[in-house]
């Protein structure tokens, strides 16, 4: 299946791959959204689980270990900016800004030491008898363990969210938190635990894109994937399903980008960079002048308990 | 159990101390963070804070220099303030920077090389002009459409950066620059270059604009109508409906003035200090500048000092680099924790905190 | 004596520079509906958030048959069998019914078998609610069935109701009593606060007085006459408002078929709503929450803008007019929501009076702003309507209900308004506040402005209006004399009872 130079199955896999770090932010930043709060820091986490992993990996030899600790990593930073916003009260959107400025830091001065260095190699899993089938095998079952992880997470979330208590509740957070808490339901503890969650996941994203995409680590490497994480959130109306449908057609530009560059298209390269960018700002425009009507009712909203 | 209990009125008084409280906060864990890195922290400290100022070997080359950092952090954090008042998130004023600089430098480019007094004031013109167009495209799309202008302006920075790139190798190159990338060198072209007003002191027309920046946004704020429903549309969007306040008037206003300064700022600094368009020719003054606006707490005169604080980070860092070896990323580390710092602390204008006992049933 | 089901004894809550609760007790039998009966401020809330375990008392006892009772946290109280409903509905719009009921239960049964436990209550105690339906879609009397049923889930032994009936039309409340008189017969008991003396004289076995947060008396309504319960529940007597007869000028303000659509998601869209103001006239628009009474007044005050033609006033068409120009004309609003609408919380006065007052006051040249005009005119309506603050630069939100409220009227009402438009003008506001702010917009009336009292508080608008007409589902009724309409009539303007097809 060749268009045009282009064979579909590698791109189709190649797409998978690129859209797994966007995937992965996109899924956890849903579920702090969900729960009522805006943490534009996705950036900051991302590149800090990208720093933490590439480093852990390389000093144990172990990849996985390297995703572990950049999940742990991103979370405990995440930290930060929920005992600001949540126990300080202070402004959820300056703060989100600022743990993306201080994770661009902190991952510049931790990196320095493995400045072009090469990762450890995250061998893929061939799914038996499956991977096996012609293009199709090689197309969707011959993937990183990562790849099939960022779709098991999606599928968990959007499960959870929707059929368990602790979802329910998580959902009830979002919408009003002066009910939740009448309820007598912990407004703080219940969005910490969400905001970790975020942090988790835009770390493990980090650590994708050092690890598995690069795979090496520079400075300021996540060049703006949080960001449009933050995007894609909004294009999929809070809803996982649409999660993965945005950053897998995200991925896609990117990769047919990528391919025409190397193809020698007569586009200036510039253009062909910048086109990921241009295309959120497309889709955002496009979503938003549609109307947006899923919001968290009560997403970056402070809540301070008092009688 | 520490509980949080909210003022009847805000606190004026740490308004103005906390600023103070989040910088000493900062020497503190940065003087940490020195010392787990293997570094004295004290000599750390007084390296970045007080050596650039009054140590005789350095002082004479750092003294100037704050001006010339300070200069572009006002101009943009002036922008910034007013948009941060009004609860409009421009957070791409570093594309706006650049696109001011690229717009400043080719009206200077498309003259060359004739010598006019005009040249320079056009330059000021195109380079803030440049700056407002780019902050136009996430105003228009808010107004239009209510796109979320952070995202929008955030993005709008890497587009910006891929036309930065793309005109120094191209539309901007040198003709004369043996094939390297980069503009011609404005610094070597009379009538365009932003020259130091007062030898040695820093002082450029750059520096000048971000004075009369600051009395211009103290004077809106505090004495003018739009300054009023600027800020009454950040402190209660219905109410400011209510009033009367346009909010398209508002968001277009804001970001038209945070991108025109911005891209003032950018003219500046590539007819001044930087001299030519380089692929590299941003610095993050339009993210540091953001860390000045809440540490000036939005207000004018609190950005001036913010920024001239700031810029003596950036020199110290330098000087730390130079005399210890500390990594540069530290200080972008040490910015971002300055500006973590000063969240933290904000929480005491608004709430007084209360050691009690724990109460139950979240009456905290 | 038989066992009570709940006592409380010397219970204190203070607050800084208040005393909510003032050792209070109270006790209230098995099968007793007891009414806790106060003005706004005098401490029912947080007598009941106590019961309820969301705020701790500082001193003082309760036991619960027999028992020592201290909830920790509303999850223990509903265990012992204490459930509530509150004023402001604890409800969450994009969720659907039977999602909020799970949410507000200690181990709710699968979707499914509770969808079929709501019907089955709402049948029994004649509260139709269909399970499925988002929360946001619901009427005011439709999302309180949400909160009784989600109580009734629980078997309470005592249900806890605070002001349920100020969001339903009087048929509306015909139909709660019925349900709470048959959960009485069923031996639950039910405390019930009010301020509202015909409804506890009809409904209530005994009722607890409150007064600046002290157990001022306990009487049996029955017996007792409205004006004893009154002066307990007030203290001092104060001048209440006096109308006058008097003659209606020429028309003012004029609304032909005017039609809004809704702003957001849940919000309710104005359906060819028109009516006319004359000089002298107070019009008073009645109906239910959420009917569509901010949607009328942003229409009117230019923060919505509306087709042309639909508002004419002084004979002049000026639907496309902003805020500003409506103001400098002399069409002046008072909002509802006193907190982020009508004034900026963290704004001083000064700044909040300079907000509507800069164009009729003059307070404003070539676009630059006069304080020192501003803090007089602030001083001014805080001397003619006795604002309780420090002074002038005090922060809004620093203001207690009742204090904002009159500085926000008076700000518009010292502007001379030809024509004023207020929302719900003593919501949350002490008796003597309200009369004060009743007798001005009687005044002003007087004086010759016109002056549209939107308001769910009947009483106030039986006793200020001249004319009367309800808003239901963004539909204005017929303008009638308020003299000739019975409380029935009223009820069946304002929509009769929501939601009862529900059943079918």
């Amino acid at each position: 299946m060749d268009l045009g130079g282009l064979n579909l199955f590698v791109l189709i896999a190649s797409l998978m791959v690129s859209a797994t770090p966007i995937l992965l932010a996109a899924i956890g930043e849903t579920v702090v959204e969900k729960a009522g709060v805006l943490n534009l820091g996705v950036e900051g986490m991302m590149i800090t689980g990208a720093v933490v992993g590439f480093a852990v990996a390389i000093n144990t030899g172990s990849a996985p270990f390297g995703f572990v600790a950049a999940a742990i990593a991103a979370a405990l930073l995440s930290l930060t900016f929920g005992f600001l916003t949540q126990v300080l009260l202070s402004n959820q959107v300056a703060t989100g800004l600022g743990l993306t400025l201080v994770g661009l830091g902190l991952s510049a001065l931790i990196g320095k030491p493995y400045e072009g260095l090469k990762s450890v190699v995250l061998q893929p899993v061939k799914i038996p008898v499956l991977s096996d089938i012609p293009g199709f095998g090689r197309m969707l079952f011959s993937h990183d363990p990562m790849v099939y992880i960022s779709l098991i997470i999606v599928a968990g979330v959007w499960a959870w969210l929707k059929f368990t208590r602790a979802g329910l509740v998580l959902r009830a957070v979002g919408e009003n938190h002066e009910a939740a808490h009448a309820l007598g339901y912990k407004v703080i503890r219940i969005r910490m635990l969400a905001i970790m969650f975020g942090g988790a996941c835009a770390g493990l994203g980090g650590a994708y894109i050092s690890l598995v995409r690069v795979p090496q680590w520079t400075e300021g490497m996540t060049a703006g994937a949080g960001w449009i994480a933050l995007a894609i959130v909004v294009f999929a109306s809070w809803k996982p399903w649409r999660i993965l449908l945005g950053a897998y057609l995200f991925g896609g530009v990117t990769v047919l980008q990528l391919n025409l560059q190397a193809m020698g298209v007569a586009i200036p390269v510039e253009y062909l960079s910048m086109s990921p960018y241009l295309i959120t700002i497309a889709v955002l425009v496009f979503i938003s002048a549609r109307g947006n009507q899923n919001a968290p009712a009560a997403l970056a909203k402070p809540f301070h308990a008092s009688n | 159990m520490i509980r949080l209990e909210k003022r009847p009125t805000p606190s004026r008084l740490l308004t103005g101390l906390t600023p103070i409280l989040a910088v000493l906060l900062t020497m503190i864990v940065g003087g940490l963070m020195f010392w787990i890195l293997g570094k004295p922290p004290v000599e750390a400290i007084r390296i970045i804070f007080w050596d650039p100022l009054f140590d005789p070997n350095f002082a004479a080359y750092s003294r100037p220099q704050l001006l010339v950092k300070a200069g572009p952090l006002i101009l943009i954090a002036i922008g910034l303030s007013m948009g941060f008042r009004a609860g409009i998130w421009n957070i791409g004023a570093e594309g706006q920077y650049i696109m001011g600089a690229i717009f400043g430098a080719a009206a200077a480019l498309a003259v060359y090389p004739k010598e006019s007094a005009l040249i320079f004031p056009a330059m000021i013109i195109a380079g803030a002009f440049g700056g407002w167009l780019w902050a136009m495209i996430p105003a228009i799309l808010r107004t239009r459409f209510n796109t979320n202008e952070i995202l929008v302006s955030l993005m709008l920075v890497y587009v910006a950066e891929s036309i930065l790139a793309s005109v120094s190798q191209g539309l901007l190159k040198n003709p004369e620059g043996y094939g390297f990338p980069g503009s011609r060198n404005l610094q070597q072209y009379p009538s365009a270059a932003n020259v130091e007003i007062l030898p040695n002191s820093g002082m450029h027309w750059g520096v000048v604009a971000a004075f009369i920046a600051v009395i211009f946004a103290y004077v809106l704020l505090t004495r003018h109508t739009r300054g009023f429903e600027i800020r009454l549309t950040g402190e209660a969007p219905k109410a400011a409906r209510f009033a009367g306040v346009n909010p398209t008037r508002i968001i277009v206003f804001c970001l038209g003035l945070s991108g025109a300064l911005a891209g003032m700022a950018g003219m500046f600094e590539v007819a001044g200090p930087a001299g030519q368009i380089t692929i590299d020719f941003n610095s993050g003054y339009g993210f540091t500048a953001i860390i000045v606006a809440f540490l000036g707490r939005l207000h004018p005169i609190g950005i001036l000092l913010a920024s001239l604080l700031m810029a003596l980070t950036y020199i110290g860092g330098e000087l730390a680099q130079l005399m210890l070896g500390l990594p540069g990323a530290s200080i972008q580390l040490f910015q971002g924790m300055l500006l973590f710092f000063l969240l933290a602390t904000d929480v005491f204008t608004n709430y007084r905190i209360k050691l009690g006992r724990t109460k139950l049933g979240g009456s905290q | 004596m038989q066992e009570s089901l709940l006592h409380i004894e010397g219970l204190t809550k203070a607050y800084p520079g208040v005393v909510a609760n003032d050792t209070v007790s109270l006790t209230i039998g098995h099968g007793e509906v007891h009414a806790l009966l106060g003005e706004n401020g005098a401490g029912k809330s947080t007598l009941v958030k106590m019961i309820y375990g969301l705020v701790k008392p500082d001193s003082g006892q309760m036991t619960f048959k027999g028992q020592d009772y201290a909830p920790p946290k509303p999850s223990v109280a509903r265990q012992t069998g204490v459930a509530m409903v509150f004023q402001h509905f604890s409800l969450f719009e994009a969720l659907t019914v039977a999602e909020n009921i799970a949410l507000g239960m200690e181990n709710p049964p699968a979707q499914n078998d509770l969808a079929r436990q709501i019907k089955e209550v709402s049948q029994t105690y004649g509260l139709p609610l269909d399970p499925l339906r988002t929360v946001g879609t619901l009427s005011a009397g439709e999302r309180q069935r949400v909160e009784i049923i989600r109580c009734l889930l629980q078997n309470p032994k005592l249900l806890i109701m605070d002001e349920p009936t100020s969001v339903l039309t009087p048929q509306e409340v015909d139909i709660l009593f019925k349900t709470l008189r048959q959960l009485k017969s069923e031996g639950t008991s039910i405390l019930y606060i009010s301020h509202k003396l015909e409804e506890i004289r009809a409904l209530c076995d005994t009722a607890t007085i409150l007064r600046h947060g002290k157990n001022v008396g306990t009487k049996t309504p029955s017996t007792a006459t409205a004006r004893e319960l009154a002066e307990l529940m007030v203290g001092a007597s104060f001048d209440s408002p006096q109308k006058k007869e008097k003659d209606l000028g020429q028309t003012l303000l004029k609304i032909d078929a005017l039609n809004v659509a809704a702003t957001d998601h849940f919000g309710t869209s104005l359906k060819d709503v028109s009516f006319e103001i004359k000089a002298g006239e107070i019009l008073g628009i009645g109906g239910v929450a959420g009917n569509g009474q901010d949607e009328l007044l942003m229409a009117l005050s230019g923060e919505q803008s509306v087709t042309s033609g639909a508002i004419e006033f002084d004979a002049t068409d000026i639907s496309h007019l902003p805020p500003h120009d409506r103001r400098l004309r002399g069409l002046l609003c008072a909002p509802e929501e006193r907190l982020g609408h009508a004034a900026a919380p963290n704004m001083s006065l000064t700044e909040n009076a300079i907000m509507t007052a800069a164009d009729r006051k003059g307070l404003r040249k070539n676009g630059f702003l006069n304080w020192a005009g501003a803090r007089q005119f602030a001083q001014d309506v805080i001397a003619a309507f006795d604002v309780r603050t420090p002074g002038t630069e005090n922060a809004a939100r620093s203001l207690s209900g009742g204090n904002l409220q009159k500085f926000v009227i008076g700000r518009e009402v010292l502007q001379n308004p030809k024509v004023l438009i207020v929302n719900q003008p003593t919501w949350g506001v002490d008796a003597a506040a309200a009369a004060s702010i009743r007798q001005a917009l009687l005044d002003l009336a007087q004086n010759g402005a016109g002056v549209i009292v939107i308001s769910q508080d009947l009483d106030e608008l039986i006793e200020i209006s001249d004319n009367f007409g309800a808003l239901n589902e963004g539909r204005l009724s017929a303008i009638k004399p308020m003299a000739s309409l019975s409380l029935d009539e009223i009820g069946l303007m304002m929509g009769g009872s929501h939601g009862m097809e529900a059943m079918q």
